[in-house]
């Protein structure tokens, strides 16, 4: 089971290490990333291992909530499901 | 293979052009709580509800999360109650309204319908009962909604249901006239009703449905419009194109849903009903879509033409992505709920006329429009009557669900609030249809062929 993690907006230092931090607290493996930097607006997409998550699926959605807010980010944590349902026939 | 433009169209879909699963609706049997006795019959309806929808909502909220994606309203829809009245003919159907409230209230849900009647070809025990109490059941209940069906395709026209559902709306605006009028905006008036709708305030379980079921009601005019923006030069065939892809990714997700709302439920799929229903923000509008295809205000010359290409397109986009389609499927047109259909009705440019015109090739009907509050039951029947005809002789499903606003005249407007949004109390015709709706009677089922 994978999901996506996504984050967009303004960029500051440990992005990336926050988040991924967050994903080890919750042995959540990161598998692929990929991250871009326009002028300064930040856009990382991440796709993450869930199969040994170590705590409910719905905590980690909430965790990541609270850290886009703290960092006035916009981070989305969902199933991959959703994408490959809507994009693929 | 998941890519960064697919994922972040999804996000923006949702985030800023309103994408939501409208509903997750549970259809439940109540054919094994009929009992001569109504009251231990309102208990077993009672418990029956609680067992099997306990944790909907609970269910709703951990679908919501693990997608993320709204699932905007939880619902209920259960066994028309006129066959439970039909068992206990001394009883007082209001009861049921109260052990159906009672339900929705302990399992949390937005609305449970399902206090209807079917009297397409005419009345049998319990149905006159249920109607006749449908003013009071929906002033003493807050999440309760009605629907009668009085015609169909095969059957014709019930007249004498007609005339009496005029009756029904005008009294349930009256007996709440203290609270905007809500009554009737929770009570639809059918012609071939279907069986699995999970949309309210039409929804009932079908008799031909299993014992329970899940259905999944997907919204989505603002990415329809969205999408529409980034092609303001193509040609309608390309338009008609580009609102098929859309309507297949909105489906692909209700269906998505509405799987995992049933394996995890632990009861079976039923349809994904693929209707395009906006909601009062700005943004997630029906109007706004045909407006986005070069009219410059709906209800102008050109709008049905608009409104039948987009119904199509999305019916075409949706069976692709679902093998379960069902319910009412198309492009609802609820005047109060839709910020651009208020905006037009209030600029007087989209008229009665014109909406019942763009029912004939729309989902559903005239629905949630304000009529002044002196208006006669005999109006409202004739108004019933007309958008019936249309379903019968178009073999599609249309209905009616008015709001006389007790107290108010054309020029003034109705404040539901919430998902009922406000409606411009709209005009309608002075002369009486009076004579013509006293006659009662059936008129004859149509035609099924020599077609013109």
């Amino acid at each position: 089971m994978r999901a996506v993690v996504t984050v967009i907006g303004k960029d500051t230092v440990g992005i990336l290490h926050k988040v991924s931090g967050i994903c080890a607290e919750y042995n959540v493996n990161v598998i692929e990333v990929t991250q871009s930097v326009l002028q300064d607006m930040f856009a990382m997409i991440m796709l993450v291992d869930i199969t040994a998550i170590n705590a409910d699926f719905a905590k980690l959605v909430e965790r990541m909530d609270s850290l886009g807010k703290e960092l006035g980010l916009s981070i989305h944590t969902m199933h991959e499901d959703i994408f490959n349902s809507m994009h693929t026939v | 293979m998941l890519n960064a433009y697919n994922i972040l169209e999804t996000i923006r879909m949702i985030q800023d052009e309103y994408l939501d699963i409208r509903t997750i609706t549970m259809g439940i049997s109540l054919l094994d709580c009929i009992d001569t006795d109504i009251d231990k019959a309102c208990e077993k309806v009672y418990n029956k509800i609680v067992s099997r929808a306990g944790n909907l909502v609970a269910v709703g909220q951990q679908i919501e999360t693990e997608y993320g994606i709204p699932i905007v309203n939880k619902r209920i829809s259960v066994t028309p109650v006129a066959m439970l009245c039909a068992a206990c003919p001394d009883g007082d159907p209001v009861k049921f309204a109260k052990a159906l409230q009672r339900a929705a209230d302990t399992c949390g849900v937005n609305f449970i319908g399902g206090y209807s009647a079917l009297v397409h070809k005419g009345f049998s025990a319990g149905d006159m009962a249920l109607i006749r109490s449908i003013p009071e059941a929906l002033d003493v209940t807050q999440n309760l909604c009605s629907s009668v069906n009085i015609g169909s395709t095969k059957s014709g026209i019930n007249m004498d249901a007609v005339k009496i559902m005029g009756q029904i709306v005008k009294q349930s605006a009256e007996r709440t006239a203290d609270r905007d009028c809500i009554g009737p905006a929770k009570l639809v008036v059918f012609c071939n009703a279907v069986e699995d709708n999970p949309f309210m305030a039409g929804a009932f379980h079908g008799v031909g449905e299993p014992d329970c079921e899940i259905h999944v009601g997907v919204s989505g005019p603002g990415v329809v419009r969205a999408a529409l923006t980034k092609y303001p030069d193509a040609t309608i065939d390309e338009i008609a194109d580009v609102i098929k892809k859309t309507a297949f990714k909105i489906t692909r997700m209700g269906q998505l849903v509405g799987a995992r709302a049933s394996e995890l439920l632990g009861v079976p799929f039923g349809i994904v009903d693929l209707s395009l229903a906006p909601t009062p923000a700005v943004g997630d509008s029906v109007a706004h879509i045909l407006e986005e295809m070069g009219l410059e205000m709906c209800g102008t010359h050109g709008t049905t033409a608009c409104l039948a290409m987009l119904n199509d397109a999305v019916k075409k986009g949706g069976v692709m992505a679902s093998s379960t389609v069902g319910g009412l499927s198309g492009a609802f047109i609820p005047v109060s709920e839709d910020a651009g259909m208020i905006d037009a009705a209030t600029a007087g440019v989209l008229s009665l006329e014109k909406l019942e015109a763009m029912t004939a090739v729309c989902s559903v009907g005239l629905d949630m429009i304000v009529v002044p509050g002196d208006i006669t039951p005999e109006t409202i029947s004739a108004i019933i009557a007309d958008e019936a005809a249309i379903g019968m002789v178009n073999s599609k499903t249309t209905a009616v669900r008015l709001i006389p606003a007790i107290g108010k005249k054309e020029g003034e407007t109705l404040e539901f609030g919430g998902l009922l949004g406000s409606g411009p109390v709209m005009p309608i015709r002075e002369k009486s249809p009076a004579k013509f709706i006293d006659r009662g009677g059936r008129i004859p089922a149509p035609m099924q062929s020599l077609k013109n």
